[in-house]
């Protein structure tokens, strides 16, 4: 069993920072809604804390999600191949673009990705700086409050785009390559 | 099993809001940056190569820079002028998720295709 170098900088990129943020943004969800619904009891103090520095973590996966994205995987995902190449494998981008049955999952798929997932650190930023700020006190602020949930629903709903969008990509054409790290040797036959 | 530990309950405090309102529509403004500075390097090739600054990410790198260090510029500025005070919160709030909502269509590319 084996991993190559790039690989496992996608699984981290995406199976560990991305995946955990979507978990960690529906739980966040459930959260803010029990705990500010018209119905809830007064909210206390270890509550509040914690809260406010569960959104602190979602945002810093936020940031770490986009940032290996952008400047570890992505410069892998459009490297050029040397004139000439055939085997397009090492280089996902062109490997999709040159057939015309894949060709839209970097047109519009990578395209909208790279551009969408950004929104996410903002908005969650925004969330967890607004908590931080007001806390318990968004219960008599309902319209900061909605726009809290707001900013979180859609902060979900860029990174299920971006989540999607990158697991069909890296199924087509995922990015490999560079030092191979042996995990285990499987028993000879 | 209680756990005691800074469990108390507590009033709910009356805090002005301004600096609330900055930080929401400073994301608004920052998100629609992202759609918008990435439209532009889209269309045009000359801001296209300017937002070139890490060549192996390619324009990406400038657009996502120019909106990150303009959102934060713009939430600095907000909360200097509402830290401490009571704003209206419900124009702004309105104001901050149609930027939002427009930064999410327009990165969609067949969207962003019609400019």
């Amino acid at each position: 069993m084996e991993i190559t170098f790039r690989s496992l900088w996608t699984l981290v990129h995406g199976m560990g920072f991305g995946a955990l943020y979507l978990m960690a943004c529906s739980g966040a969800l459930v959260e803010l809604y029990r705990r500010y619904s018209p119905d809830a009891k007064a909210i206390e103090v270890a509550d509040e804390r914690f809260l406010g520095r569960y959104l602190i973590v979602m945002a810093v996966l936020a940031w770490l999600t986009v940032l290996t994205g952008t400047y570890i995987i992505y410069p892998w995902y459009r490297a050029v191949p040397p004139p000439g190449t055939v085997d397009l494998t090492a280089f996902p981008q062109r490997l999709l673009l040159s057939d015309p049955a894949t060709s839209s999952w970097h047109s519009i798929g990578m395209e909208w990705k790279e551009h969408v997932a950004w929104i996410v650190p903002i908005a969650t930023t925004m969330a967890a700086v607004i908590f931080a700020r007001h806390g318990r006190n968004l219960r008599v602020q309902a319209e900061l409050r909605s726009a809290v949930f707001g900013f979180v629903w859609i902060s979900l709903l860029c990174a299920v785009i971006a989540g999607f969008f990158g697991a069909m990509i890296n199924k087509h054409a995922p990015v490999e390559g560079d030092t191979t790290i042996h995990i285990t040797h499987g028993a000879q036959k | 099993m209680t756990n005691t530990r800074s469990s108390t309950t507590v009033n709910v405090p009356d805090y002005p809001n301004g600096s609330g309102a900055a930080a929401m529509l400073a994301a608004g403004i920052g998100s629609f940056l992202v759609a918008l500075f990435a439209l532009i390097a889209d269309k045009s090739p000359a801001v296209k190569s300017l937002m070139i600054f890490y060549r192996p990410t390619g324009p990406l790198s400038g657009v996502t820079t120019c909106a990150i260090v303009a959102w934060l510029l713009v939430w600095f500025i907000l909360d200097r002028r509402w830290s401490g005070k009571t704003v209206a919160v419900g124009r702004l709030r309105t104001a901050a998720f149609a930027l939002l909502i427009l930064a999410v269509l327009l990165t969609f590319p067949p969207i962003a295709d019609l400019f």
